[in-house]
């Protein structure tokens, strides 16, 4: 391909974001940003007990208030709904599958369930008026941890199902127990990994504007407009080819925005009967209650091993809270991670199952990792604990049972395609100075310092790139993981790139016309890439699971190879020459053997539209579009190490340095991975030291804002020390996803350093996120 | 419905406000100046950071009416002649910025942070900026871009 021919080439450069301009200026295009004329907005009422029965709704205060256009109880709209909002993944055949409604009119199921709407000429007059609604709720017991609703007698999310228990989903090897009863050592560690709330920055929003002939146009906050479309279909019965979704600029999402929400359905449903646009935008405190949560899993995690150290054997046995319903994957989230609790290493025998249990809390569903950071943090914890029962070096464990050779064939049934694990982790020991840290963490424990040192390891791979169609209908997954791109040619030569990728931070703007430049030879700002728009790009899977470059840039890639092979039969035609006369390098076809003979890509695109000496039968333009469904995962890996301070006298923890070696593969966007692992990292170390939403006994949310959920600061974040090896990817372009790899790894790292630094006090664990009260109350639990 | 005179980006405009009305929501919705952001509404974020006689202030934490008499710099407001401030710029060559949506308020802070004379090494960037949340580049590049902007190391 061209890249490779020349010697400058944008892939691979740190090429300065085009998405800044506007950003930076204040002129994005963020939902809340948008109003028609004639906009209402919406507001919605919401259960302030996690169970009760509703009574009695009354609406007639509300409807009476300035500037109210409407109002409606669950049971009023009950009738506008096509169908229930979908769950796309039912994991197992007999899952429990309750049925789940914009707004609830028997039951709500958790604080923050909806009951009503208010709509009304403002925001401001909406929200007084949604507080006039009366709703009569007869309070019923609630239950918020996963083990306790499964127990005898435990209040029932959903009176009909008859439990709690949603699935039980189980991947295991023959004669797993007898490998496990064969081991020389066995370790069994338990794990509660809390609930994380996403906290993308822009909060969720919607606007929906009904059209003259029954159509509708949707501008949301959302990471899956083309997903968006079609749910619509289901829930509305509003057909897909009447239906327009447009994704604006989109503030982050981190998998909180991989859903259609409630709000959704309700803004495009009052459009439509009210004949108005109408606008919702969520209240952070809101967000809160109704945006997914991520996490809540207990796990139960063994590793077999021989004396010497090799791990022979891993079983993961984990209870996972889905919340009160299921959202659009709610129940598949655990099994994105059932394929890796052997990590990078060579584990031959392997169990893992998963029990999905209803509570009456908000609905858990992707966040940043989903089901990766659950599986690695339970791995890497325990790789340590098992090295502390061997009396062997955690590092050499690590490095004594790395897959070695690759294609590697895990246990589990899927393929790694590349890597090289020691490499990322030699590089690793080289930046981190482990000799240096060692010496002064033993002088810091000769004279019993208050402020211990302490360094956490995490060796991590993980599978992402969502994802081939054939695996996601072989685990019950309702679509597939393809993903599309158009390269269209202007009559003068710019390059339009239509991308089914729906980026909201990513670069894909930038990334993906640095791809295109090297491919087709043409500078880099005659390409725009047109995304997000189910108008513009008909065809989507959309973004998340770090699955845009790995999926949607390869496509990209066929797209761009499609038109350079049309652009190559004009060229031949015209010139009289055979194609394979041919060659293409840096834009320009070129007889071999004859450098005056040539043609630019430019001018052939206009040719193509000119269409006066065309091959016969050949259709004018030039353009293609490529569909790809990747043959396997994506399967970057790295090597992290954390190392921390802890005030022992406190239980204050600080991180004094991080450092990241990845193998994300060939690189597109250099600057841009930076990023993806900056910001990953810190979501990894926040759910390690800070982040934690908290319900009480009774189900009541107790971190309802940013005032009592600790999203850090730069104040409290250290900076980053990263590098990178490289091993490429099993794609054209050689690369892997980027997007989850700093979540994946940080969580095991820092409480790894955490308990390394007082485990010369007898400390073997630290509950996460360790703060100040937690850490000082181990410490106090040894010291007694 | 009280009158109030205030001067956004160097423009005086005077309107009739509810007394109820945030300081945010006039500027977005009464003025249209949507470049400012609303991010937690528990003055958490500093996504609606704005420059507010030359000082950084959350405007979710303020009245419109509060305003009165008052200059007021919006991200809007901060580029020159088509030029982007040296902040903006900083953010820009750094790589300060994934999805945008925090970086009004924390290029407005980080511009009073410079203006006040106290971005002087890396941990005081990071304090300064401990008002702004950012939930896509982990802080590292932004602490990098102010640092450029202000003329020190990090």
């Amino acid at each position: 391909m061209a890249v490779a021919e020349s010697t400058e080439t944008f892939v691979g450069s740190s090429v300065k974001r085009r998405e800044d301009a506007s950003l930076l200026r204040g002129t994005g295009t963020f939902v809340d940003n948008l109003t028609l004329p004639g906009t209402v907005y919406l507001a919605v009422v919401r259960s302030p007990y996690p169970h009760a029965r509703i009574a009695s709704v009354s609406l007639d205060a509300a409807r009476e208030a300035e500037g109210v256009v409407a109002a409606f109880s669950g049971a009023d709209l009950a009738g506008d709904w096509a169908g229930s909002m979908p769950c796309a993944w039912p994991v197992t055949e007999d899952i429990k599958m309750p049925p789940h409604f914009p707004l609830s009119s028997d039951v709500a199921r958790y604080q923050g369930d909806g009951v009503a709407v208010v709509v009304a000429e403002s925001r401001a007059l909406a929200k007084d008026a949604a507080e006039l609604v009366e709703v009569e709720y007869e309070p019923l017991d609630a239950i918020a941890h996963v083990e306790k609703a499964l127990e005898d007698g435990a209040p029932l999310v959903h009176e009909d199902v008859g439990t709690n228990e949603c699935y039980v989903w189980k991947l295991e090897t023959d004669d797993f127990q007898v490998a496990l009863d064969a081991a020389d050592v066995v370790v069994t560690r338990r794990y509660f990994q809390p609930r994380l709330i996403p906290n993308a920055m822009e909060p969720r929003g919607v606007l929906a504007q009904p059209g003259p002939a029954g159509d509708m146009t949707v501008w949301s906050s959302t990471q899956v407009p083309h997903i968006l479309r079609f749910t619509m279909q289901l829930v509305l019965g509003i057909p897909e080819s009447k239906m327009r979704v447009i994704a604006p600029d989109v503030g982050g999402g981190f998998g909180s925005k991989v859903e259609v929400y409630a709000e959704e359905y309700l803004a495009v449903a009052l459009a439509k009967r009210l004949g108005r646009p109408v606008k919702w935008t969520e209240e952070r405190a809101e967000g809160y209650q109704a945006t997914i949560h991520g996490r809540d899993v207990v796990h139960q995690l063994t590793l077999a091993a021989t004396k010497d150290g090799t791990v022979t054997a891993v079983k993961s046995e984990a209870l996972c809270a889905m919340g009160a319903y299921l959202q659009l994957v709610t129940p598949g989230i655990p099994l994105l991670g059932a394929w890796i609790y052997s990590g990078p290493y060579a584990i031959p025998n392997y169990s893992v199952t998963f029990t999905g249990v209803f509570t009456h809390t908000t609905p858990t569903d992707a966040y940043r990792g989903a089901g990766r950071p659950e599986a690695t943090y339970v791995l890497e914890r325990t790789m340590d604990a098992l090295a502390a029962e061997l009396g062997i070096d955690r590092v050499e464990l690590r490095r004594k049972n790395f897959v070695q050779e690759f294609p590697y064939a895990m246990a589990s049934g899927l393929t790694i395609d590349s890597g090289d694990y020691e490499a990322s982790l030699d590089r690793l020991l080289e930046l981190l100075d482990l000799p240096a840290i060692q010496a002064e963490q033993e002088e810091r424990r000769a004279r019993d310092d208050v402020k211990q040192l302490g360094v956490g390891f995490s060796t991590y791979n993980e599978m992402c790139g969502l994802a081939p169609s054939r695996i996601l209908g072989a685990i019950r997954y309702a679509v597939g993981g393809w993903d599309s791109a158009t390269i269209r040619f202007q009559p003068l030569g710019s390059v339009q790139v239509v991308t089914g990728t729906s980026p909201h931070g990513q670069g894909h703007e930038t990334a993906w016309a640095q791809i295109v430049a090297d491919e087709l030879g043409v500078d880099i700002d005659d390409v725009e890439v047109l995304h997000g728009d189910t108008a513009v790009s008909q065809l989507g899977m959309d973004t998340y699971g770090s699955r845009s470059l790995t999926v949607g840039g390869i496509a990209l890639w066929h797209a761009g190879q499609k038109v350079i092979e049309k652009a190559q039969a004009i060229v031949a035609h015209q010139l009289e020459v055979s194609e394979a006369d041919l060659e293409f390098s840096g834009g320009a076809f070129t007889v071999k053997g004859s450098p005056d003979r040539s043609m630019g890509i430019k001018d052939v695109a206009f040719q193509a539209h000119a269409a006066h000496n065309l091959p016969d039968g050949m259709e004018p333009g030039l353009e293609a579009t490529a569909v790809f469904d990747p043959p396997n995962f994506s399967w970057p890996a790295g090597a992290h190490a954390a190392v921390v301070e802890v005030d022992t006298e406190t239980g204050d923890t600080r991180i004094v340095r991080y450092v990241a070696v990845d193998d994300v593969g060939s690189p597109v966007n250099p600057m841009i991975i930076d990023g993806q692992v900056h910001g990953g990292i810190t979501q990894g170390v926040a759910a390690a030291l800070f982040e934690e939403g908290a319900y009480d006994e009774d189900a009541n949310l107790m971190t309802t804002t940013m005032t009592t959920y600790l999203v850090p600061s730069a104040a409290e974040i250290p900076p980053y020390e990263t590098d990178r090896t490289r091993t490429e990817g099993d794609n054209p372009l050689g690369v892997k996803g980027v997007g989850e790899t700093g979540t994946i790894a940080a969580a095991p790292a820092v409480i790894n350093a955490v308990v390394d630094a007082l485990s010369h006090l007898g400390v073997k664990d630290v509950q996460m996120p360790a703060t100040p009260e937690r850490v000082w109350n181990a410490i106090q639990e040894v010291r007694t | 419905m009280r009158s109030v005179a205030l001067t956004v980006n160097g423009t005086r405009h005077e309107l009739e406000l509810e007394p109820r009305e945030l300081l945010v929501f006039v500027l977005r919705e009464r003025l249209g100046l949507t470049g400012t952001n609303v991010g937690c509404d528990t003055s958490s974020c500093g996504a609606c950071t704005v420059l507010v006689n030359a000082e950084s202030v959350k405007a979710c934490t303020m009245l419109g009416v509060q305003a009165d008499g008052l200059e007021i710099t919006t991200i809007e407001g901060l580029a020159r002649n088509g030029e982007l401030h040296p902040v903006q710029q900083a953010f820009h060559d750094e790589h300060a910025l994934q999805c945008g949506f925090c970086t009004p308020g924390m290029v407005l802070a980080a511009v009073s942070l410079i203006e006040a004379g106290e971005a002087t090494d890396e941990d005081a960037i990071r304090l300064g900026l401990e008002g702004n949340l950012c939930r896509c580049t982990g802080y590292h590049n932004i602490v990098r871009a102010v640092a450029s902007a202000a003329g020190v190391s990090a």
